[in-house]
């Protein structure tokens, strides 16, 4: 009998209850798992959730419907057909009365500047867009929708109001009764705010747009792609291919590796130094900016390659050899062709990278505060995330909304080069 | 397109000799080698050494490889069989720290003269390797590729030419000649191995060399392989590395023994099977080791 029960020992009681503890031991690691990704979900969906409520709010915003008399004299035109006289009248006096023509009990000289300052500064420059593109309004009245200022805007999305104490907030009573007074009469409307996408940063945060952000982004990511996708895939060719194996290959190695985990405000010192000073290359330049991201991002694309280079089969390359085909031929026409995809998705990997980077563009001076969007490579210019730095270090609340904007559309970019790796990665690949 | 036998103008034309010791019946020494005449050898190696780094894979190795003829290279795994194989060809040059002593001489020009181009040598001595290894492309563009880099056909015509008679010869072609656009790693192992053959043959070889063509291979497709090598040995000298006995006995007309990287001996397939001359040979036909 108890021979038996050696015989068959993976039966007896003992071996039921281990079987039970591995399973257990199984059931708790899936358990654990579960929660990490769980945690790291939910830790997701806070971030994006908190940037999407906030961050909508800046691509919209409240405008108010003024009837703004085009009256030749107020406007200091002596000439309506005159484009040059046209161009340098004074827009933002008949804004002004046309908000006070709905306030006339408005009287005092204080109480009149507090009512002006409820509709943005740049609502003269929006009427005088209308007025170049048709002279004819000139001695009509015209009825235009212009911004409310950045506390105004404030108000009407809920950040403040009467609830708060009077000296808390930087609206007084007076001019949140005129605000009520103008919803009251349905002259405020929420409006898709088209110009965010468009024009270049402004002191006024109604005013402001990420424009010239994503142009310097672009421009600058040029630059990088430009420079670090033909020098990381020479120079991680170089390396698997055609490299000798010996102690100078290997410290170039270590080298490049060592250079993937360098501080990137490092890479901004070194431009600093080196562009800036040495070379007396543009300050803000994107192309200074690029070629600063490229070296940052040079070390991901190399060692990216290289992998992608090394998972081509060696049989490929051994065939090729055997029907004679020189090194360069085995390079180019096949081992090249079978790493691009995975080359391709370390470029673009390494490209999102430097998207979000800040740190080395405020060495070389890419977080001045520029209005204009860039027309060039050297012409100053700034990047999405340094803009994103400046809202959000602004001292006005509604310029951090911004903020908020520019994050998602820096996400919308990330999202977008991360997809286009995947899709690029699928399209490509070969297998054998 | 044809794929010209040398012929005897074109060897007795004057080379470049200096590297090439002599041979005569002194070049043979003790490695019992059968007394095969030096003046048909297309590919001699004398004193051939290959070391990997410090691990010398191969000793002294002496022998002669006749025109027109499939010569085997038998032997336990690790005694250096490849690595002679691709000494011909100087495929071990993309080896890190392979190096090679003596000689090998193909129509009595050694592979590593300076006269010598390693890319038009490979043109000359064709390849086909133990795993099937068609690129990733085309069944066409595989043919294709050699006549394409060395410049041997240039319309489109001759190109098609070149696949479809090198795909006949290789006994392909009335199973794929409806899908020649279609990737070649679709096809079946042993269509793979043919393929590589194929495309081997594109380029006009003078020599073709198997690193154990079959061993990936079922016996149907292994018996279709070792047909084709017999008809190709009309056109082509073949050196072919198998670890089948019966393969070797069925397909060449001389062995060769390899054993630790030493040549034991070389002679007639028949010779070697029924009455080799070395101890060893015999331990190892007989299945005493190995």
């Amino acid at each position: 009998m108890s021979s038996g029960e050696d015989r068959f020992v993976h039966r007896s009681a003992g071996a039921t209850a281990r079987l039970r503890r591995r399973y257990a031991a199984e059931r708790r690691f899936r358990a654990y798992g579960l929660v990490a990704v769980g945690t790291a979900l939910a830790i997701l969906g806070l971030l994006l959730g908190a940037v999407l409520v906030r961050g909508t709010g800046a691509f919209f915003h409240r405008v108010v419907e003024l009837d703004v008399a085009l009256d030749p004299q107020r406007l200091g035109v002596e000439d309506a057909r005159d484009p040059e006289a046209l161009a340098r009248a004074d827009y933002a006096r008949p804004v002004k009365d046309a908000l006070r023509s709905l306030f006339p009990d408005v009287r005092s000289r204080s109480e009149r500047r507090a009512l002006q300052r409820l509709v943005s500064s740049g609502a003269g420059f929006i009427v005088r867009e209308r007025v170049l593109e048709d002279p004819s309004l000139v001695g009509r009245t015209l009825r235009v929708a212009v911004p409310l200022d950045d506390k105004a805007q404030l108000y009407f999305s809920g950040q403040t109001g009467w609830q708060q104490d009077a000296s808390s907030r930087s609206l007084s009573d007076a001019q949140l009764r005129w605000l009520d007074e103008l919803a009251r009469r349905g002259l405020v409307r929420r409006e898709a705010n088209w110009r965010f996408f468009t024009v270049g940063d402004s002191r006024e945060p109604e005013l402001a747009g990420l424009g010239g952000a994503i142009v310097g982004t672009l421009y600058t990511l040029i630059v990088t792609l430009l420079l670090c996708f033909p020098v990381g895939v020479a120079a991680a060719l170089y390396l698997e291919e055609f490299a000798p194996r010996n102690r100078l290959t290997d410290f170039i190695e270590v080298n490049i590796n060592n250079l993937a985990a360098v501080p990137s405000i490092v890479f901004g010192l070194l431009g600093l130094a080196v562009f800036l000073n040495f070379l007396g290359l543009p300050r803000s330049a994107p192309l200074v900016g690029g070629i600063v991201l490229s070296l940052m991002t040079l070390p991901t694309v190399i060692i990216a390659g290289r992998s992608a280079i090394a998972s081509v089969p060696p049989s490929i390359r051994e065939a090729a050899l055997g029907v004679g085909a020189s090194p360069l031929q085995v390079v180019a026409h096949h081992v090249l062709p079978l790493a691009m995809p995975g080359i391709l998705t370390g470029t673009i990997i390494g490209m999102a990278r430097a998207l979000g980077e800040t740190a080395p563009l405020l060495m070389i001076g890419m977080v001045a505060f520029i209005v204009d969007v860039p027309d060039g490579f050297l012409s100053p210019a700034t990047v999405l995330p340094v803009q994103i730095y400046l809202w959000a270090d602004a001292p006005e609340r509604a310029a951090q909304l911004n903020a908020y904007g520019a994050i998602l559309v820096l996400l919308v970019f990330l999202v977008a080069m991360n997809l286009s790796a995947v899709l690029l990665r699928n399209r490509f690949e070969r297998r054998w | 397109m044809s794929h010209p036998a040398v012929t005897d103008d074109a060897r007795s034309e004057p080379e470049a000799p200096m590297l090439t010791p002599p041979r005569v019946e002194s070049a043979r020494q003790d490695s019992g080698a059968a007394p095969a005449d030096a003046r048909d050898a297309k590919v001699s190696a004398r004193d051939l050494c290959v070391f990997y780094g410090d691990k010398q894979a191969l000793f002294d190795v002496d022998i002669d490889i006749l025109e027109n003829q499939v010569t085997a290279l038998i032997g336990p795994s690790g005694c250096g069989k490849s690595t002679f194989l691709r000494c011909v060809n100087r495929m071990n040059d993309v080896i890190e720290g392979c190096r090679t002593t003596g000689s090998v001489t193909l129509d009595g020009t050694d592979v590593r003269d300076e006269s010598i181009d390693v890319v038009q040598l490979r043109a000359r001595v064709g390849m086909v390797f133990q795993k099937p290894n068609p690129f990733p492309k085309s069944i066409y563009d595989n043919v294709a590729y050699g006549p394409r880099i060395h410049g041997l056909a240039s319309t489109r015509d001759e190109f098609d030419a070149v696949v479809q008679e090198s795909l006949e010869r290789a006994g392909l072609l009335a199973e794929v000649k409806d899908r020649l656009q279609e990737p070649g790693t679709s096809l079946s192992g042993g269509q793979q191995q043919r393929l590589c053959i194929a495309r081997a043959i594109a380029v006009s070889p003078e020599v073709i060399l198997m690193d154990e063509p079959c061993s990936a291979l079922d016996p149907i497709a292994t018996a279709r392989i070792e047909e084709l090598i017999d008809e190709l040995r009309q056109s082509y000298t073949i050196v072919i590395v198998t670890h089948s006995m019966q393969q070797a006995a069925r397909v060449s007309q001389r062995t060769a023994f390899f054993h630790l990287g030493v040549l034991v001996e070389v002679d007639e397939t028949a010779r070697i099977f029924t009455n080799p001359t070395d101890a060893r040979t015999q331990d190892y036909i007989t299945g005493r080791f190995g």
